[in-house]
């Protein structure tokens, strides 16, 4: 069966608050030439990955033009959910207004799982049994105060609506492909607050393995070529890994130009890939081909191709561009930051 | 002990707390929120159910030093009276600002956010606040 749908609306968030990588090494006494990124996004105490998910969404309506209630599904992919047991997709779909008659779930997958939502929103759009539907990636991670992530842990959200496509859609689906294996590079256990994770497994044998494998399937699948993509985005823990994989999959620096940004708002997860997406769909020209690859520990990796639209014309400017949230930021030291992110026991 | 509201109680307003969902008079237009049965101004019957813009500006404000026991990690905050591009007026704490940067004519805009958090095992409440917009 070929696949019928196409992004009609989509949209990111980001919080307004940021902490420069320099001010996080000198709390710890880490040389500050030899930090990962610039800074990273940091939210505010009143934010979590529900919040974000519900702004991300709303924006994404704004290009999408429908009502609310027109969503038939809501799947929310996070690692940073509010509660253990008791689903955001509900509160979030109730505060857009798109209960009662709706599929809605949580997902979890580690940064992959929005990638997988739009995934099976794909599929749904595409068997008719809904017409519209919304995938969210959202997180608000935390690293270990000093530890490596601490640098590079970091929050937003990215939304996208899938329908069939239609005269004002932004961008067709063309393919997908999903590589997945046991292999555990970083996990969290339930009521444990930060994550652990394997340096040794980090790098080859998770994310590049991963994401080389749903590229390259993808690719063949279709029978597609580096050189046949305009712009691409890969899962970006840091900066210097998507570069690396862009290198060994034969991209080149223009291609993933628009897509990589952690350098400016650090690694948010399960929106990484989905925000670079987005920032992507705010500079493409219709006929242009976009491939984004998520990676989630544990390990798996999405490989989704879309065309873009003559649609983005008219309904990119209908949210606030990714560059927008990027340029929107107000900086906080360590300490408030801490604070921000509960990191003191004041029990 | 602080007061908390019970979870029934907070379902049953979870409406009006998460969307901006206003009341509009068909007999002499006032716009209000939140929507209630009769027109707060002529107390006509006569009145529809409206979504309400996001975005407005501040015409009082609060700050709120000494905040109830659920509220202490937000503290200090703001409280503000903002009127909406449409008219109608709306009672909310302001976020993302410093005490210093708040004034009368600010232009805001709302955004869905934690209200609080009834203890480490309790739930969490949702609802609308008002940012600076730019
Ligand atoms: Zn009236």
């Amino acid at each position: 069966m070929s696949i019928n749908a196409a992004i009609v609306g989509y949209g990111v968030y980001l919080p307004v608050y940021r902490i420069k990588d320099v001010e996080i090494a000198k709390v710890w006494g880490r040389d500050v030439r030899r930090v990962p990124i610039k800074e990273k996004t940091v939210p505010g105490p009143d934010e979590d990955s529900l919040t974000m998910a519900f702004e991300a969404s709303l924006n994404a309506l704004r290009r999408a033009k429908i009502p609310p209630i027109e969503i038939e599904a809501v799947f929310v992919g996070s690692e940073s959910p509010p509660y253990a047991v008791k689903p955001s997709a509900t509160v979030i779909a109730e505060a857009l207004g798109a209960t009662p008659k709706l599929y809605a779930v949580d997902m979890e997958f580690a940064c992959r799982a929005g990638t997988t939502a739009m995934g099976i929103v794909i599929g749904m759009v595409s068997s008719g049994i809904i017409k519209y539907g919304l995938a969210i990636g959202t997180d608000t991670a935390q690293g270990r105060p000093g530890d490596e992530l601490d640098y590079t842990a970091a929050a937003g959200a990215a939304a996208y609506i899938f329908s069939n496509p239609g005269k004002d859609t932004i961008a067709t689906v063309e393919g997908t492909y999903s590589y997945v294996t046991d292999t555990p590079d970083f996990w969290r256990r339930e009521g444990e607050t930060f994550p652990r994770h394997t340096f040794r497994f980090t790098g080859e044998p998770a994310y590049f393995t991963h994401i080389i494998g749903a590229a390259k399937g993808l690719m063949e699948k279709m029978g597609l070529k580096p050189s046949d993509f305009n712009h691409v985005v890969f899962h970006q823990p840091n900066v210097k890994f998507p570069l690396r994989v862009a290198k060994m999959l034969g991209f080149t620096m223009e291609q993933i130009k628009y897509g990589l940004l952690t350098g400016e708002i650090g690694n948010t997860y399960a929106a990484a890939s989905p925000i670079g997406l987005a920032n992507i769909l705010d500079h493409a020209k219709p006929g242009e081909r976009v491939l984004i690859v998520s990676f989630g520990s544990g390990s798996g990796s999405d490989a989704i191709s879309f065309i873009v639209q003559d649609g983005i014309e008219s309904r990119r400017h209908l949210a606030p561009y990714v560059e927008y949230y990027i340029k929107r930021k107000k900086y906080v030291n360590y300490s408030t930051y801490a604070k921000f992110r509960n990191l003191l026991k004041m029990r | 002990m602080a007061y908390t509201k019970s979870v029934p109680r907070i379902w049953r307003e979870r409406i009006r707390k998460y969307r901006l969902l206003g009341g509009v008079c068909n007999d002499c237009g006032k716009v209000f929120y939140p929507s209630r049965r009769f027109c707060p101004r002529c107390g006509s019957g006569n009145v529809n159910k409206v979504t309400l813009p996001r975005t407005g500006k501040i015409l009082y404000f609060t700050v709120i030093r000494n905040a109830p026991t659920e509220f202490k990690s937000f503290e200090p905050y703001i409280l503000a009276l903002i009127e909406l591009d449409n008219g109608a007026r709306i009672l909310a704490q302001l976020t993302d600002i410093d005490l210093e940067e708040v004034y009368e004519g600010m232009p805001v805009e709302a955004v869905f956010r934690k209200y609080k958090e009834q203890g480490r095992d309790g739930v969490i409440e949702y609802g609308i606040k008002f940012r600076p917009r730019e």
